[in-house]
């Protein structure tokens, strides 16, 4: 039985089963649908985002992070921002909140087999870019070398700090932390994700990137990306715009004629690089 | 195409009034016009008498009700609104969800009544933003269930624009000003009567039950040629091709210029037929036992349309008034294969402070937004 995606009608019922606080501001709820039918019929691709309704205030869209394989549950790591997401903070195990999707397009994770894979983010650690190093690591034999580059603005700011600890232990991986102002103890660079492309290790020619982000950053992620001779169709970003819909209705995510809803969120880089150099789009 | 000539009827003056009871008889709440507020508009009809000699004078910023000397019951250009917010509601309720005791919640659609109207006095430019709306909301394999049960149960009375307003420019942009397909039946006013054609199974329906006579050849004739007279009449034009050329300019001094003078006030995406963007929101019942989520037609003018928490994508007029310009007539071709533009005038009628879209995109690529007097463009 295919799963259809949940339509932009009632979003499913769905329990919080676990609760961690990632960081001050940021917490990793999982979800488990209330209809068993529903969660074992539940499919996703990284990269997709789902609508969570917190009752009596709104939906937000947010990217799923846990493995698609994992089948008995889904994952949401999300910072606490606003009237939803604050809201949706104060959730614990046992509370309920709606869940519809998942919604758009992911990354194209079936299609680069054998390439470096080069994750770029920004800003607190993106969520859609951690479930493809989950995705990655998981199936490791599939990929060629990983390269995760991050900046934060402050130290304080990288969220799984202990696991990027891990994965740059890990074989043929190497990751790479920039914070635009350190802390005590921060191993990292100090300085701006550009800095740290010259000391990323990958093939460019066979390697496929991934950005998530603040849109200045990743800007000038794919002139570094480019420039050292990444094919520009091996570049992909996801994007992030007000979502109310997730279905191509409500008109709010448009960046030109894309629905970044339905269209995105991820995006090959020609694709968007014309408008990207307009502010207001 | 003009009016085809093999199945056209003719329906005489005083017959209009049987068509809307006969519509009425079989079931159908009926629309027509009435003046309300200072503007014709569309509302229920208590009796089965259509209004006569309703005009309007529009200019940009400027609408005044006036009255036609001939007396005509279709010598009036649109209103404010038409058909938009009879199928895509400017406020409805889209599900409903239920909170127990244990926490548990329940979710349930909302669902709108499906009433049958009968919208009378439809103008192409109506017609063909409707089309626009259909393949918005009713995109295969994402039917939007609250617009299909409306859109279902509409039957569409179309009138040919005799007498376009100033503002009109549905010529160039091949949408009027005669009716050519997406109505039940068309209309087209002579000094006495109508010259009607079906364009759908009900609308020959409707029509075979009035018993009326072929229209002749003379009338058809007449008909036709009031389309290419109301097409010439037009004084503004939109030019095609506006996708590249627009795209180019995103950075022009004009968009400053125009930002100086729009007051962001989004009536242009409030009146324009094809525009479809809305808010969705939820109202938590006092008791805390329910809450309901709606959605409300929205405007990239606002505010909130661009918030991204700590930033908002749009934050000055500018860029509001060049998303709106460039969705409009250049990104809508590569979302529905045309331009958003229809045609109808009203956001230049309705502009509080009267900021023209033709003469902006003159502006903007150093063409002209008039007519030459020569290349009349006949009824689409
Ligand atoms: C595809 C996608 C995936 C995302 N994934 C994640 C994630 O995994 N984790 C996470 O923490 N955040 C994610 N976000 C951002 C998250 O949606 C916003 O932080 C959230 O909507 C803020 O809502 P709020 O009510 O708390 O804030 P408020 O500022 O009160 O926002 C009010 C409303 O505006 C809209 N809105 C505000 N900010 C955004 C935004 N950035 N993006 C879209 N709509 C917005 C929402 O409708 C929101 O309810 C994602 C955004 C998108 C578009
Ligand atoms: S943009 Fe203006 S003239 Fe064109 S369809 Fe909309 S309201 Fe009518
Ligand atoms: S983005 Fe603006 S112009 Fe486009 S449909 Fe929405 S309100 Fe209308
Ligand atoms: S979120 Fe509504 S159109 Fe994309």
């Amino acid at each position: 039985m295919t799963h259809e995606p949940i339509d932009a009608g009632p979003p499913h019922a769905a329990t919080v089963v676990a609760r961690t606080q990632e960081s001050p501001s940021i917490f990793t709820l999982r979800l488990r649908l209330d209809d068993p039918a529903a969660q074992a019929a539940y499919r996703f691709a990284p990269g997709q985002f789902n609508m969570l309704y917190l009752y009596g205030v709104g939906e937000v869209p947010i990217s799923i992070m846990s493995d698609p394989e994992d089948r008995d549950g889904i994952g949401h790591t999300i910072r606490a921002v606003g009237r939803v997401t604050q809201g949706l903070a104060a959730l614990e195990a046992g509370d309920r909140v709606g869940l519809r999707g998942p919604f758009g397009r992911g990354w194209p994770l079936q299609e680069v087999g054998g390439c470096d894979v080069v994750l770029v983010t920004g800003g607190l650690g993106c969520a859609p870019v951690v479930s493809v190093i989950h995705y990655v690591l998981r199936r490791r034999e599939r990929f060629g070398k990983l390269v995760i580059v991050q900046g934060v603005k402050h130290a304080e700011d990288l969220i799984w700090r202990e696991q990027y600890d891990r994965w740059a232990k890990l074989p043929d991986t190497q990751v790479l932390v920039a914070a635009s102002q350190g802390g005590a103890l921060w191993p990292w660079h100090v300085g701006r994700v550009t800095d740290l492309f010259e000391l990323a290790q990958f093939n460019p020619a066979r390697a496929v990137a991934m950005m998530c982000g603040p849109e200045g950053m990743m800007r000038a992620a794919a002139d570094s990306l480019l420039a050292r001779g990444l094919p520009a169709p091996h570049l992909y970003l996801s994007m992030e715009r007000n979502m109310q819909c997730a279905v191509g209705r409500c008109g709010h995510c448009q960046f030109g004629g894309a629905f970044v809803c339905r269209d995105g969120p991820v995006f090959g880089w020609d694709e968007v690089k014309g408008l990207l150099a307009h502010r207001g789009y | 195409m003009p009016i085809p000539t093999e199945d056209a009827r003719f329906l005489p003056a005083d017959q209009l009034t049987s068509l809307v009871a006969g519509l009425m008889a079989i079931g159908y709440r009926c629309i027509g016009p009435a003046v309300e507020q200072g503007a014709i508009v569309m509302r229920p009809l208590d009796t089965p008498a259509l209004p006569r000699g309703l005009q309007a004078e529009q200019q940009p910023g400027s609408y005044r009700v006036g009255r036609d000397p001939h007396d005509r019951y279709f010598a009036w250009a649109n209103g404010p609104q038409a058909i938009k917010p009879l199928t895509f509601a400017p406020q409805e309720a889209m599900w409903r969800v239920e909170r127990n005791a244990a926490g548990t919640l329940q979710f349930a659609a909302v669902l709108p009544p499906a009433e049958r109207l009968a919208v009378i006095g439809v103008r192409a430019c109506d017609l063909a933003a409707l089309a626009l709306q259909d393949a918005h909301f009713l995109r295969e394999g994402r039917r939007d269930t609250h617009y299909a049960r409306r859109r279902e149960q509409l039957f569409l009375v179309a009138v040919q624009c005799a007498v376009p307003a100033a503002t009109c420019f549905c010529a160039s942009t091949g949408d009027g000003p005669t009716p050519t397909s997406g109505f039940d039946l068309a209309l087209a006013e002579l000094a006495d009567g109508f010259v009607a054609t079906a364009g759908s199974d009900a609308g020959r329906a409707v029509l075979a039950t009035l018993g009326l006579a072929p229209a002749t050849s003379q009338q058809c004739e007449a008909a036709r040629q009031q389309g290419v007279a109301a097409a010439s009449a037009q004084t503004r034009r939109m030019p095609g091709g506006l996708r590249e050329t627009l795209m180019s300019r995103l950075e022009h001094p004009r968009w400053d210029d125009v930002a100086a003078r729009c007051l962001a006030c989004g009536n242009c995406t409030a009146v324009c037929p094809t525009c479809f963007c809305h808010a969705e929101a939820d109202a938590p019942a006092l008791d805390g036992r329910s809450s309901e989520h709606a959605r409300n037609w929205d405007s990239c003018f606002g505010e909130s349309h661009g918030h991204l928490h700590g930033t908002n994508v749009r934050p000055d007029i500018r860029t509001r008034y060049r998303q709106w310009l460039t969705h409009k007539l250049a990104t809508w071709h590569d979302q529905f294969g045309r331009s958003g533009c229809v045609g109808c005038g009203r956001c230049i009628a309705w502009c509080p402070v009267g900021i023209d879209l033709t003469e902006e995109v003159a502006a903007l690529t150093g063409g002209s937004d008039q007519r030459a007097p020569e290349s009349g463009k006949g009824a689409a």
